[in-house]
């Protein structure tokens, strides 16, 4: 990775980090409704993992999406008006917080039902296998995900099949209030691809270059082999969703994590190595902060969809 | 003009649809080597390889959770449930998904899915086997419900199904593989969404469809010998429905019979009721009846079996009671 690419990672952690926050304070002010999931303490992991596709590489998701789809290159701009539920979002004001995506970019979606889309990833594989092409697909999902018979069924379809899927699992230590070690019969989960006989991997989910270099490592096997789970170990900074009390956990737990910033190890790692010096990376911050004042003004801006919008594309052909 | 049974009709749509676009795949337990429980897919996997008639592990879920991606991704498979049965256990997939995928992302996605499936009671099959919840799919917008009752509708609406971009619940009836009917020799295709009268009548409105089309035309012909003229409406598609002929119909005859297999209760007819009394209320000489299902799950034992299931005598008397 060159200078220039690590500069830009950077930036898309830090814009991740922002907008989550400035999502938080949009929603609390009312103007954003429905659940919303904070992806702050987890942007190593979509900002590795994504950066480590080729274009023609599809991701999916599950619904802790923003992050994911920044990753992918959707604009700040464009998440936030769908947050607001603005036509001018990728869903055009219908899908929200929890279902993001743009297919010009290969971003096939956040998916809201635990485990659902792992299958859709499978399908997508078919596809590109079916016809001949040479794309992967890397399907993100959390550890809650892992225990829903949809994982499994989804994991050994991809092993029957020898289908071009990596498996890329967020273990953020918690389905939502319910920790990993409450709620799987084993804690790591890599374990459970072997049940499979399929190639794994577990990494540290807060240092992006170990994100990087184990993606890298995956994807390639991917591509020559068939499946690969890869257990990223990560942290949720935040509350499963706006509103939740934390009592599930101890606040020196959370103060520990917070204290291995995946932002903050990336910038240390940048400066102590003399790959940029403070004021180019404040310089990029500060790039952030104006690209986030656009991206509100330009959601709060954006119209409402029409009425007319509310019978539209439920249907290819016909509509009762 | 060629008389076939609704297995060899089926069977033949899906063939030229596959001959036809390459896009079109096959994917479901049993499809392949077997040749379909049903046998519908006879022949299929030596003819167009195991690429494209693809067996599956037993689950559901995955079935047709990977025919969404696939479909998604530009592909048009047309995914199998052995029963309509196993079909709640890709509930999620159905009415969570194929019925949403489109409209959530604001139109981004498409799904040119068919889950062709068998419903139906009357084979000693037990509760969990003999199930004919097809309004339970139809109540989902976002998904098309097409169940033929014909041979000839069964080959053009499947051909439709296959074609149209929208995702189609396809559901065929275990008892009717064997039924003979009349089908072009040429290519066509049958609308989807189109009700259409099956035999013309002026003193009774019989709405049906699927299984119950049968056993209605087997009632309506009983009933021509005491000089009772019914109009048989078979609504072939649930969604959309079209109502249109249903109350042209009973504008005409003022008397209306519904006829479905499944439970009364928040069913079929009790929706087609509704609409009559909505669009055509000054047209009721009488109450509108319904002929379903007794209220229980299908016991096992035959002649329990077919006491709860609808008969023709059911059909007779219940036009009767309307006249």
């Amino acid at each position: 990775m060159d200078k220039g690419e690590m500069l830009l990672l950077y930036h898309e952690m830090v814009l991740v980090r922002r907008l989550e926050e400035k999502a938080a304070e949009l929603y609390q002010q009312g103007k954003v409704g429905g659940f919303l999931h904070l992806y702050i303490g987890q942007e190593a992991v979509g900002s590795g993992v994504v950066s480590s596709r080729r274009p023609e590489d599809r991701v999916i998701t599950a619904y802790r999406d923003h992050g994911i789809a920044i990753s992918c290159g959707m604009s700040a701009e464009i998440v936030m008006a769908e947050l607001l539920g603005k036509k001018t979002g990728c869903s055009k004001g219908k899908g929200g917080s929890m279902h993001l995506a743009d297919v010009n970019l290969n971003f096939w979606g956040g998916h809201a039902i635990v485990g659902a889309h792992l299958p859709l990833a499978v399908g997508m594989a078919l596809a590109d296998k079916y016809q001949g092409s040479e794309a992967a697909t890397i399907c993100l999902f959390g550890d809650g995900a892992t225990n829903i018979g949809y994982f499994h069924e989804s994991l050994n379809l991809s092993m029957v099949w020898s289908l071009p899927v990596l498996w890329v699992c967020e273990n953020n230590q918690y389905g939502m209030g319910t920790s990993v070690e409450r709620a799987s019969a084993v804690s790591e989960i890599r374990r459970k691809a072997d049940g499979y006989g399929m190639q794994n991997d577990r990494v540290d989910g807060m240092d992006i270059l170990q994100v990087r270099a184990a993606t890298e490592k995956a994807l390639e096997y991917v591509r020559k082999e068939g499946p690969y789970l890869l257990e990223v170990v990560t942290y949720r900074f935040r509350g499963h969703s706006m509103g939740d009390p934390e009592r599930y956990r101890e606040s020196d737990e959370v103060q520990k994590w917070k204290d291995d910033d995946p932002i903050g190890i990336f910038r240390n790692y940048l400066l102590e190595n003399g790959h940029h010096n403070l004021e180019t990376l404040d310089a990029e911050d500060q790039k952030v902060e104006d690209e986030i004042q656009q991206a509100v003004q330009f959601a709060e801006t954006s119209p409402d969809p029409a009425p007319e919008a509310l019978f539209q594309d439920i249907y290819v052909e016909g509509v009762e | 003009m060629t008389v076939m049974t609704m297995r060899q009709a089926i069977s033949q749509a899906l063939w030229e649809e596959m001959e036809r676009d390459e896009r079109v795949f096959i994917i479901g337990e049993e499809v392949g080597l077997w040749g379909g429980t049903y046998a519908v897919t006879k022949g299929f996997y030596d003819h167009f390889g195991p690429e494209r008639v693809r067996d599956t592990p037993i689950a559901e879920g995955v079935i047709i959770g990977a025919a969404n991606g696939a479909a998604m991704a530009g592909l048009r498979p047309v995914a199998e449930l052995m029963t309509i049965n196993f079909a709640f256990l890709a509930m999620d997939q159905i009415v969570n998904h194929s019925a949403k995928l489109r409209s959530m992302f604001g139109g981004q996605f498409t799904i040119p899915l068919v889950i062709r499936t068998v419903g139906g009671g009357g084979r000693q099959l037990g509760a969990t086997h003999s199930q004919t919840p097809d309004v339970v799919f139809a109540h989902f917008p976002g998904l098309k419900v097409v169940a033929p009752g014909t041979p000839y509708d069964a080959k053009g609406l499947l051909k439709s199904a296959i074609r149209t971009d929208d995702p189609v619940m396809f559901i065929e009836h275990a008892t009717l593989y064997q039924t003979r009917g009349e089908v072009p020799d040429g290519e066509y295709l049958e609308p989807i969404g189109v009700s259409k009268v099956q035999r013309q009548g002026d003193d009774v409105t019989l709405v049906t469809y699927s299984k119950m089309l049968q056993v209605s035309l087997q009632a309506a012909d009983q009933l021509a010998q005491d000089g009772v003229e019914v109009e048989i409406v078979d609504l072939r598609s649930l969604r959309p429905l079209d109502i249109e002929p249903v109350v042209a119909s009973f504008r005409r005859t003022n008397r209306c019979v519904i006829v479905e297999e499944g439970w009364p209760s928040y069913g079929i007819g009790a929706e087609v009721a509704t609409r009559l009394y909505e669009e055509a209320f000054d047209y009721a000489d009488a109450p509108i009846r319904r002929v379903a299902q007794k209220e229980v799950p299908l016991p096992y034992n035959r002649e329990l079996e077919q006491l709860a299931l609808p008969q023709v005598d059911d059909v007779i008397s219940a036009v009767k009671e309307v006249l």
